[in-house]
């Protein structure tokens, strides 16, 4: 058996217990359900076309809105109707519209002429969606590497805890143990928020909303392999924060490194999102590229080849991580009295490997 | 073609502190070793060298004659001294596991599984979370853990801590069946007792130094002066005063006596004789805790 047939092994397992891990799954479910319910509620909310009473003499032009018109006889019975609250609004001679407490868009816009729009920058983002957008990528971003990467951090410190780990290492090699962890990791966080995404795309079908999906499509494109690689980056630091940590109650204090790692790229990115130089900085720093570049992507300001360098300086520093992440963890693994210093795992290799 | 398993001049130091000294003996094919030693004699670390969890300063560990590789190690079976396994996964399906991790495929790791659970009696409990078994049960759960593979060599690090009576004796039964097999066993214990009843050879080591290694006659013969108890019909304090005996222990009618080496010992027969009635007369092996205090010391 080689390395990569153990590491296939070791993320099966880890794969099969998370699969069963009731915390795991109804936080799965939670994700799904805001999808659907972010994605599906609001053009349910809006309801569909107002109902307008209106006298026969003005109800052509409300009809031709796909309006639907109560004719009544006179002024008086329209704003009666509306009272009643037996339609949204009313047309009465002027014309006037009449409503309760909101004004009928749909009804002055049918009685209104409109002057032709042309779009000079027919590339520019609707302010709130270019608002959400970045929120929506930094916080996935943020929440799975670190959810997942606490996990991986825990099942190291769980097969440390339980001297477990001293069987496995004299059965396959440190490395095949640490890849297996960080690809169950990355699968298990792909396929989650693949999931999600899935039902998101299907809720923004279902309430019609398509045009932000074409307009997204591209960034969430770019968004997949920075996600993928800048997550193996991160999970490799929360392994070998694992295994300098000897029992669960160490973890807070071996990952702060790490949570910092995650954390300040993630409060960037959401507070320099309009500072076009600050992000250019953020997007090629292999922390904050993952979320970053494809941010850049989405409003346009990058150049077609700026991704692609990103994504190179990522993968260079993800691989840098994950040897080093190794090393670290080849040096602590083994060592059970305590909490490992950094320095020392880092010396002190342990094992034949 | 038998195969052992052989450490030849192995050291080993934490920061400044050697604990390994020069450490060789073997295990042979068939035999169990049994590897005895205070606390903090070195007899863990020596077996984590073996299994490679840990690397020697200098030395080397061989199999067969040849330098060990981890290939070799994948057929070995570990149980270190320091118990684990998933708590939350059950036991069939960890050992299971752990089979597959040495290289069986999946219907083998099964197979072996579902037999080794059921010969040390948790064949009913297999399915159950680790974390749910009773203490003993987990003791049975690491025997399968690290028999599933049908291991080549057996390094177990102190396997009958924790059993109930009931339990070592599977676990005895397990170990023979292994070494009759042909299977080189080294297992260590500070029950001096058990290791006596069970081990073939012994390998005794102190602060990092093996004192003496054979099998458990040649050491008796080896490391003890002959000795022999002499079971009279009244008071047996007259032995005191035959030449050349030097008593151990005298308790009325009974007395145990040394010789000098190469001394016969009919004549103080011949003298009990003599006096009255013998009882019972008899050579007397040392215990294997006086063994062990003597090459300790």
């Amino acid at each position: 058996m080689n390395v990569t047939q153990a590491t296939r092994l070791v993320a099966e397992r880890e794969i099969r217990v998370k699969l069963r891990d009731r915390t795991f799954l109804f936080g799965t479910l939670f994700f799904l359900l805001i999808a659907a319910a972010g994605t599906i509620l609001p053009p349910l909310f809006s309801g569909g076309p107002s109902t307008v009473a209106a006298t026969e003499s003005v109800a052509a032009p409300l009809r031709a809105a796909g309006l639907e018109v109560r004719v009544v006889p006179d002024d008086r019975a329209a704003e009666q109707a509306v009272r009643d609250d037996d339609v949204d609004a009313a047309v009465v001679t002027g014309p006037a519209v009449l409503a309760m407490d909101d004004t009928p868009d749909d009804v002055v816009k049918a009685l209104s002429t409109q002057p032709a729009v042309r779009l000079l920058d027919p590339d520019a983002v609707d302010p709130v969606v270019a608002f959400l957008v970045p929120f929506v990528f930094a916080f996935v971003f943020f929440i799975t590497s670190q959810t997942f990467g606490v996990q991986i951090a825990q099942s190291v410190i769980e097969e440390k805890q339980t001297r477990i780990v001293e069987i496995l290492v004299a059965a396959v090699p440190v490395r095949a143990l640490l890849a297996g962890k960080v690809v169950a990791g990355a699968i298990l966080a792909f396929a989650q928020i693949a999931l999600i995404a899935v039902v998101a795309v299907l809720g923004l079908q279902i309430g019609d909303s398509g045009g932000l999906l074409t307009l997204l499509a591209p960034a969430i494109g770019w968004f997949v392999p920075f996600f993928l690689i800048g997550f193996v980056l991160l999970a490799a630091m929360w392994a070998a924060a694992g295994a300098l940590a000897n029992r669960q109650e160490d973890i807070a204090a071996v990952s702060t490194p790490v949570q910092l790692a995650v954390m300040l790229p993630f409060f960037a990115v959401i507070f320099l999102n309009d500072n076009a130089t600050a992000m250019r900085v953020l997007s090629y720093v292999p922390f904050s590229s993952p979320t970053a570049m494809p941010l850049r992507l989405f409003t346009g300001d990058a150049a077609g080849w700026e991704p692609i360098v990103s994504l190179v300086i990522l993968l260079l520093a993800a691989g840098a991580f994950l040897l080093a992440g190794a090393r670290v963890y080849e040096g602590s693994l083994l060592r059970t009295n305590g909490r490992t210093s950094l320095r020392t795992a880092w010396r002190e290799r342990e094992s034949i490997g | 073609m038998t195969r052992t398993l052989r450490l030849d001049g192995v050291d080993r130091s934490f920061g400044d502190r050697q604990v390994l000294r020069n450490v060789s003996f073997e295990v042979s094919a068939g035999r169990m070793t049994g590897f005895v030693g205070a606390n903090g004699a070195g007899k863990t670390t020596t077996m984590r060298i073996i299994l490679g969890v840990l690397a020697p300063d200098a030395g080397e560990v061989s199999w067969g004659g040849t330098p060990l590789t981890r290939q070799d190690r994948r057929r070995f079976g570990y149980m270190p001294e320091e118990r684990g396994l998933y708590p939350k996964m059950t036991t069939r399906e960890q050992v299971t596991y752990l089979g597959r991790l040495h290289g069986m495929d999946a219907a083998a790791a099964r197979r072996s599984t579902d037999a080794l659970l059921d010969r040390v009696g948790l064949g009913e409990r297999g399915d159950d979370l680790l974390e749910t078994l009773s203490l003993g049960n987990q003791q049975r759960a690491q025997i399968a853990a690290a028999l599933v593979h049908d291991p080549e060599v057996l390094v177990l690090d102190e396997p009958f801590s924790g059993l109930d009576p009931l339990a070592v004796e599977t676990v005895v039964a397990v170990l023979r069946e292994r070494a009759a097999a042909g299977a080189p066993v080294l297992f260590s214990s500070h029950q001096l007792d058990v290791v006596e009843r069970l081990c073939d050879d012994l390998v005794i080591i102190g602060d990092g130094v093996i004192r003496a290694a054979g099998s458990r006659q040649q050491l008796r013969d080896s490391y003890t002066v002959p000795r022999f108890e002499l079971v009279v019909e009244h008071d047996a304090g007259w032995v005191r005063d035959h030449p050349g005996v030097t008593v151990v222990e005298l308790d009325g009618a009974r007395v145990v006596f040394d010789l000098p080496a190469g001394t016969d010992e009919q004549p103080v027969l011949r003298a009990a004789l003599a006096r009255g009635p013998v009882r019972a007369f008899r050579p007397v092996s040392p215990s294997l805790t006086e063994i062990f205090r003597e090459v300790t010391q």
